[in-house]
């Protein structure tokens, strides 16, 4: 008899079961050598809660009504909660916190991509802590671990969410131009970015770092075409997490690329994403949120990345199938 | 780095190009049934199969039509160069003498369209502030309003002259389209060098 299950969701058995609490239990072991305790929340929260942290409720895909008719979404985002859980539970604590998390989360996806609408994520939370320290410290542990996990080619892209935004107000494109240019540049779509520059009519200097910055990706050599340009801030920070994470000893693994955006609203700064040349999606990403705590009411600098354990899982599998 | 490229329309000048950059398609040109060729890194697939592949990272990067990248939106792949070729555009298009569109939408309060590009054709009629049915059609679109199946259609055209064949008339752009350069973002990333070459070389060939 065969019985079906929803969409993007799936089984897992013994075999692949034992492999992912390997890796998981490896990448728990870094994260609380680090102090990252590991907390669980909810599975559901109210929906509004979610808004609360980005406007589009973190692409929730799956809503429910509770007996009161509140809404209920199943949960698109790790670190919406966290958030919740710290202005609520350490509201009187002194930070920093560290936090880590093991759990499935809910998104909605195109049926037809064949991507996953359940994923097991992990991640880290490091909440108190600003730029550039945070950062680098939540950059390192997790190619660290991700190195304990057995992986060897990943790479942590390193850019700043903010910067293209900063850098249209600072040339002082109008303001109803710049919306549709950040959605070009979030659907990755430069020839679009590259045409509604040209019809700006900026000075050539500025329509050429309008057009270039997005392509801007590399070793530390990219952030030497940033200085002196209205991004300094952005890339100052840049360039002191990298000093941070070169006293660490994960320089090499980083890739800097200013034109990273990530969809999520809630980054205020540097924001990260994993890659392993086996997946052709990011197997994690993340950034700075300084806003968001505040938002429920206990404001502190933060900063996180996540996690996708089964693209993890894909890329050692894809490892060790090319080393053996 | 490999390459998906698009059989159909935008295959001979697909090749053309990367002979330019100095990738080898004379296998490619000259063997029709094999679609795989990994000595020069290409895959040869219909065009509206390259943002899959492109998106998953089963190549690196590849080469469609902007129509197929509207159709497809939301497919996480870079688009960065439009290549010139393959121009063509997105019509509207009824019957000759006809004005069944605008009676229908008058008189039944909607327009019924057939197309290939539903998403297309949705948004630019809910962009537009009217209403629209949309049937879904995978062969000859041209054929659909002279069967009485819809009012008008939403398809792509280069010089017009399927659209006068079946006494068809355009009542509309919607926009224009041509061959566009995708890349897969960890590609992206991980091969910025040898994307950002193939990016200059490109350019510097002045098309």
């Amino acid at each position: 008899m065969i019985h079906p299950i929803p969409p993007g969701t799936r089984d897992v058995l013994p075999d692949e079961m034992r492999e992912l609490r390997a890796l998981t239990e490896t990448l728990r072991a870094r994260f609380e050598a680090a102090g990252y305790g590991e907390i669980s929340t909810p599975t559901m929260e109210y929906e509004e809660v979610l808004r609360r942290g980005d406007e589009r409720a973190a692409g929730a895909g799956y809503r429910l009504f509770d007996e009161h008719g509140q809404v209920l979404v199943l949960r698109s985002d790790m670190t919406i909660p966290i958030a919740r859980v710290v202005a609520t539970r350490y509201e009187h604590e002194e930070p920093p916190f560290r936090l880590c998390y093991f759990g499935n989360a809910y998104r909605e996806v195109d049926r037809r991509s064949g991507q996953a609408h359940e994923f097991l994520q992990t991640g880290i939370e490091l909440i108190g802590q600003p730029e550039p320290q945070g950062d680098a410290e939540v950059a390192a542990l997790v190619i660290e671990a991700l190195s304990d996990a057995g992986l060897s080619r990943h790479r942590l892209g390193l850019g700043d969410g903010s910067l293209y935004r900063t850098l249209l107000a600072e040339l002082e494109v109008p303001e109803d131009e710049r919306r549709p240019l950040l959605e070009a540049l979030s659907r990755r779509d430069l020839v679009g970015v590259e045409r509604r520059v040209d019809q700006l009519g900026l000075a050539s200097s500025a329509s050429d770092l309008l057009t270039r910055l997005p392509t801007l990706r590399g070793g530390p050599e990219v952030l030497e075409l940033g200085r002196d340009e209205p991004v300094s801030p952005a890339v100052e920070n840049l360039r002191a997490c990298y000093e941070l994470l070169a006293e660490r000893g994960v320089a090499d693994r980083v890739i800097f690329d200013l034109g990273l955006v990530r969809e999520l609203g809630y980054y205020t700064g540097a924001v990260f994403e994993i890659y392993d040349p086996a997946v052709g999606f990011a197997i994690g990403g993340g950034g700075r949120y300084d806003d968001l705590l505040g938002r429920f009411g206990r404001s502190l600098p933060a900063c996180g990345v996540a996690l996708d354990v089964q693209r993890v899982h894909i890329a050692l599998t894809a490892e060790e199938k090319e080393g053996s | 780095m490999k390459i998906a490229v698009p059989r159909g329309a935008l295959f001979v000048e697909t090749l053309d190009l990367l002979d330019a950059l100095g990738i080898d398609t004379s296998e490619v040109r000259s063997n029709d049934r094999k679609l795989v060729f990994p000595d020069v890194g290409i895959v040869t697939m219909r065009p509206s199969d390259v943002p899959t592949y492109v998106e998953h990272g089963a190549a690196d990067i590849g080469i469609t039509g902007k129509d197929v990248l509207l159709e497809n939106v939301g497919r996480e792949v870079y688009e960065l160069l439009d290549l010139g070729y393959g121009y063509c555009r997105m019509v509207v298009a009824e019957r000759d003498g006809s004005n069944a569109m605008e009676e229908s939408l008058r008189r039944l309060g909607a327009v019924r369209l057939a197309t290939k590009y539903p998403r297309i054709a949705a948004a630019h009629f809910a962009d537009t502030g009217r209403q629209v049915e949309i049937v879904e059609v995978k062969g000859s679109v041209e054929i659909a309003p002279l069967t009485g199946l819809v009012d008008g259609i939403v398809d792509l055209t280069a010089t017009g002259t399927t659209l006068a064949e079946n006494n068809l008339v355009e009542r509309e752009q919607i926009c224009e389209c041509s061959a566009r350069l995708i890349a897969n973002p960890v590609a992206h990333k991980l091969k910025a060098t040898e994307i950002d070459d193939l990016i200059a070389r490109i350019r510097g060939l002045g098309r």
